[in-house]
């Protein structure tokens, strides 16, 4: 099927992750990094995927792009995009799918780029590659994007080298490199990690415009619950390869319904209101991928571990809300909130 | 809170420039002007925060506070000793009095040595301690930093980042330092880790009676720690004062450009109510004339590209370099 014909299921999904799991076979046995993660990704929707590190969110993302090479990976499940299983294609057909309908974008684009060719070139090969435009109109495109991205004088920029650009200008350059095809799915894998707030912002914005002047869906991979709560349509909450918590953004922040989400949210100082005297912590420190508790591999550092915490807890919703905790079971107890504030302002 | 009325760390118009690129390369050597007449003073017990952007000085300066840098020009007291000039020799008793913890937890650490080596090395330099007076110390560090005592046998690559700056401030705290320069301490950790982190120093300060200088670019984590904040801006300080006052009431257009870009995790959280810097910093390699934000200020007059604004007090325990600083109760609302 050529790509121009791809459309998006008619309820406007257009990616549709199911029960993937990636693990890698080693001399210590096989180390299962991702288990039965399952999303989607509207149409013209930004969705967030927040963890800490090692919580498999930046593996989830290269797995869309089936950016893991390592023969020792075994990947199983479906990753369906716009009706396609990707998981399936060719090596040839995901090429062609790269950067024309599904782009990404890296934390540092100083190594995401060649630093032996000037960026105008860079975006060039993009559009020389998947479109069959001359070298001229491929530059005069390249400059455009680069405006578009508010890049000051554009025309200079295109000629200029990565190291010869600051990080935020750096970023953009890059975005406008991921979006010269017009993909339908950007990928952000910590868009805003290496830059200033001050500039942060800048890039915020231009994402959030993406959707409104491309039509594009997003997919951003991120730590931060600020940027969380500044982009996101949906958000997806990983910890340690498993779906801690998703739903829509202000039920999620606004309500959480996985004691991770809850200790996350909390343990962030706050910018407004009382200062805590001692800041909410979750102790301990997420685990290894080879040390992951059987059951619920949050129970070890979890407020509200109980019995039934020894098996692997599935996703449980609650209206649009869902957690893979069994205190989300029932809706979670507003108790449950209380006594995480109390015993986390104690016991740290 | 009172202030003591006598700093125990006290910088005077300090001044450094870094010579970058070469003879030999398009562009010959460049001045890079990391700190320009700045002056700091940090009282007993108290804790002071440096916020800015990267390349703003903040991390120079706490290096020249302690004399890793030598500073082109001006003067450093501490505890009423002038330091500016002394030598490396002459430092070195000081040195178990003034200690840094760095940022990154993972390459701050001797692959090869184990942790208990890591932690004992200052206490052998310094040779206060005997062998025995070593173990009991270092079991009591441990304590002090939370870690279990049975860790010291092992090597920093067993340890997760949170732990790893656990042993940085062990080994900081080692001398009994009365001052400590952190240099983004909390950074390169994840959020649940940071949040022990900022709670041990606070507790470290409560039971040890310690000074910290904090450098952070996370405003969130120094409205939580610090009692003054600093906030720096391309190699100077544009604002200082009670940390409250400072974040909640900028008076510098830069202070609340800085507080208006992080985003904060509000469930209703959105960009539109906010003020959005256009641009990036300049270089310090050629700075703007006059005051060195009018580049990218949204109050920005003629007088601020000709002429440079001194730090001046405003009252509240306050100062700030601006010509036209903003009314602090519409502030908070800009």
């Amino acid at each position: 099927m050529p790509a121009d014909l791809m459309t998006a299921n008619p309820d406007g999904t257009l990616l549709d992750v199911r029960d993937l799991c990636v693990s890698f076979r080693s001399e210590r046995g096989i180390i299962r990094i991702l288990e039965n993660v399952s999303f989607t990704v509207r149409e013209r929707e930004i969705l967030s995927i927040v963890g800490e590190s090692g919580s498999g969110k930046s593996m989830t993302s290269l797995a869309v792009m089936r950016l893991i090479t390592d023969p020792n990976a075994i990947i199983t499940g479906s990753i369906t995009y716009k009706g396609r299983d990707l998981l399936k294609l060719s090596p040839k057909e995901m090429r062609a799918l790269r950067g024309r309908e599904i782009a990404m974008i890296f934390q540092d684009p100083m190594t995401a780029m060649t630093p032996v060719y000037t960026i105008g070139w860079q975006i060039e090969e993009q559009l020389r590659a998947h479109q069959n435009l001359s070298r001229r109109a491929a530059r005069a495109r390249a400059v455009e994007l680069l405006g578009e991205m508010g890049v000051p004088a554009p025309a200079k920029a295109a000629g200029r080298f990565p190291h010869q650009l600051s990080g935020g200008l750096r970023q953009r350059a890059m975005i406008a490199m991921a979006l010269s095809c017009n993909p339908s799915l950007l990928i952000a894998d910590e868009p805003t990690t290496a830059l200033d707030v001050t500039v942060q912002a800048q890039i915020l914005e231009l994402l959030l415009r993406l959707r409104t002047d491309f039509g594009s869906s997003v997919m951003l991979i991120t730590h931060d619950m600020g940027v969380v709560a500044t982009v996101s349509d949906r958000v997806m909450v990983m910890y340690s390869g498993i779906i801690a918590e998703r739903g829509p953004k202000p039920d999620v922040l606004g309500g959480p319904t996985h004691p991770y989400t809850l200790g996350l949210l909390h343990s962030i100082p706050p910018m407004h209101g009382e200062k805590p005297h001692r800041l909410p912590s979750i102790p301990g420190s997420p685990p290894a991928p080879m040390g992951r508790p059987a059951g619920c591999p949050f129970q070890p550092r979890c407020e509200f571990r109980m019995d039934a915490c020894a098996s692997r807890p599935p996703l449980f919703r609650n209206g649009m809300q869902e957690a893979s905790c069994w205190l989300a079971e029932k809706g979670m107890p507003d108790w449950a909130h209380e006594r995480a504030i109390r015993a986390a302002g104690e016991a740290a | 809170m009172t202030i003591p009325s006598k700093p125990m760390l006290k910088a005077e118009s300090l001044h450094k420039t870094f010579k970058v690129g070469s003879r030999f390369r398009a562009g010959g050597i460049q001045h890079l002007h990391a700190l320009s007449d700045v002056s700091l003073e940090v009282y007993p017990g108290e804790i002071v925060g440096l916020v800015g952007e990267s390349g703003c000085g903040k991390s120079t300066l706490g290096r020249c506070l302690l004399r890793l840098y030598d500073v082109d020009d001006g003067r450093i007291t501490f505890k009423d000793r002038d330091i500016t000039g002394l030598s490396q020799r002459e430092l070195r008793p000081l040195r178990a009095d003034m200690q840094m913890v760095f940022q990154d937890p993972y390459s701050s650490l001797n692959p090869r040595r184990r942790v208990g080596d890591l932690i004992a090395e200052p206490l052998r330099v310094h040779g206060k301690h005997s062998a025995s007076d070593v173990q009991a110390r270092l079991r009591e560090l441990m304590e002090l930093v939370n870690l279990s005592p049975d860790f010291l046998t092992r090597f920093p690559h067993e340890f997760s980042g949170g732990q790893r700056q656990r042993i940085g401030i062990a080994r900081a705290i080692a001398l009994s330092p009365s001052l400590i320069v952190a240099d983004e301490p909390v950074s390169a950790l994840d959020v649940s880790v940071q949040a022990q982190i900022v709670n041990l120093f606070m507790d470290l300060q409560e039971k040890l009676g310690l000074t910290y200088v904090f450098i952070a670019h996370d405003l969130s984590v120094v409205r939580q720690i610090a009692t003054r904040t600093a906030v720096m801006y391309l190699g100077g300080i544009v604002e200082l004062g009670e940390t409250d006052r400072v974040l909640h009431r900028p008076a510098h257009p830069y202070t609340a450009a800085l507080i208006s870009a992080v985003p904060e995790p509000d469930p209703q959280g959105n960009i539109k109510a906010r003020t959005i810097l256009r641009g990036e910093p300049p270089s310090p390699t050629n700075p703007p004339s006059g005051c060195r934000f009018h580049t990218r200020c949204p109050v920005a007059e003629a007088r601020c590209s000709a002429e440079v604004p001194l730090l001046r007090a405003l009252g509240d325990n306050r100062s700030v370099a601006c010509h036209f600083p903003l009314d602090g109760s519409a502030a908070a609302h800009a």
